[in-house]
């Protein structure tokens, strides 16, 4: 496991004029009421693309030790799976309050 | 600042494999206060609601601002690593300066939001923004003091091609305060 040389300032610039095209269709979908029904899952994309872009290249994982991978990912992805299941857990007992509230 | 290399037995930068795992418990940080607003999120009892407080034209420009720093650090550490410290210190004051009006962004949506009725106090919806963008904005803030020091002391000549690794773990910070944005934007202001 070593670390590698990093990308040149090119491929720095292409990344920002990548990031930037992403970010105008977020904006661009958000204002596009055709796009409403499926908005949720288009920016969650759209998100994850930009996020995966810059941890990649401008954080240099893609490069690096994979052992630098593990310490950021490993805590992602444990972090994603507690928010999913908190908001199962969560989202679950509220409706089931405000149900019973409303009963 | 050292420049004394500490590399571990598999042969990485120590500062740098400490920081990664620090970056790691952050995500811990913030996911968990997504989590909190996702949760409370349509539940506040009283106005004002997201639909009719968030400004998304200006914090598209917010959103910008931050990823253009963010390309200002990639640069300057390029500039460091070849030891063109004239263009070091043009962009790491480039990107200190995108935060810092990343920052006046802020403040400004902060106290037209405070004018507008909404404090930590008036609902769900008040506390769990302001907490995570509050959050947030503070990390910002140290992101910008780090990249000012480090700009003083490359211009009292303290900065040098063997302090890249030290720009290198600043630039981390900073990318990763930029992704946090990254996902409040989508979550938060986009995703009403």
């Amino acid at each position: 496991m070593t670390e590698h040389s990093h990308p040149t300032s090119g491929v720095y610039l292409r990344v920002a004029a990548v990031l930037v095209i992403l970010t105008v269709l977020e904006v661009g979908v958000f204002y596009v009421p055709a796009f409403h029904p499926v908005l949720v899952p288009v920016l969650l994309v759209l998100s994850a693309a930009k996020f995966t872009l810059v941890v990649m290249f401008y954080m240099h994982l893609q490069a690096d030790s994979k052992l630098f991978t593990f310490l950021f990912g490993a805590p992602l992805l444990l972090a994603a799976v507690v928010m999913v299941a908190l908001l199962f857990l969560l989202l679950g007992a509220l409706t089931l309050r405000g149900a019973a509230g409303a009963g | 600042m050292t420049t004394h290399a500490t590399h571990t037995s598999l042969g990485l930068d120590s500062r740098k494999m400490a920081f990664w795992a620090f970056i790691g418990s952050e995500c811990l940080l913030f996911t968990s206060l997504i989590s909190t607003y996702l949760v409370y999120k349509g539940r506040s009892v009283v106005g004002p609601y997201p639909h009719e407080i968030l400004n998304i034209p200006f914090t598209s420009v917010s959103t910008f601002d931050l990823l253009m720093s963010s390309l200002m650090m990639v640069l300057a550490l390029a500039a460091v690593q070849r030891g063109d410290m004239k263009w070091g210190k043009i962009w790491l004051f480039s990107t200190a300066l995108l935060g810092l009006v990343f920052l006046g962004g802020q403040v400004v949506e902060f106290t037209e939001f405070v004018h507008k009725g909404l404090t930590l106090q008036t609902n769900l919806f008040g506390c769990t923004f302001f907490v995570l963008t509050g959050t947030h904005g503070a990390h910002v803030t140290v992101g910008v003091l780090w990249l000012l020091t480090l700009w003083v002391r490359a211009l009292q000549g303290k900065l040098t091609v063997a302090h890249a690794m030290t720009v290198e773990i600043t630039g981390l910070y900073w990318h990763f305060v930029d992704v946090v944005w990254i996902v409040i934007f989508t979550v938060v202001y986009l995703i009403q």
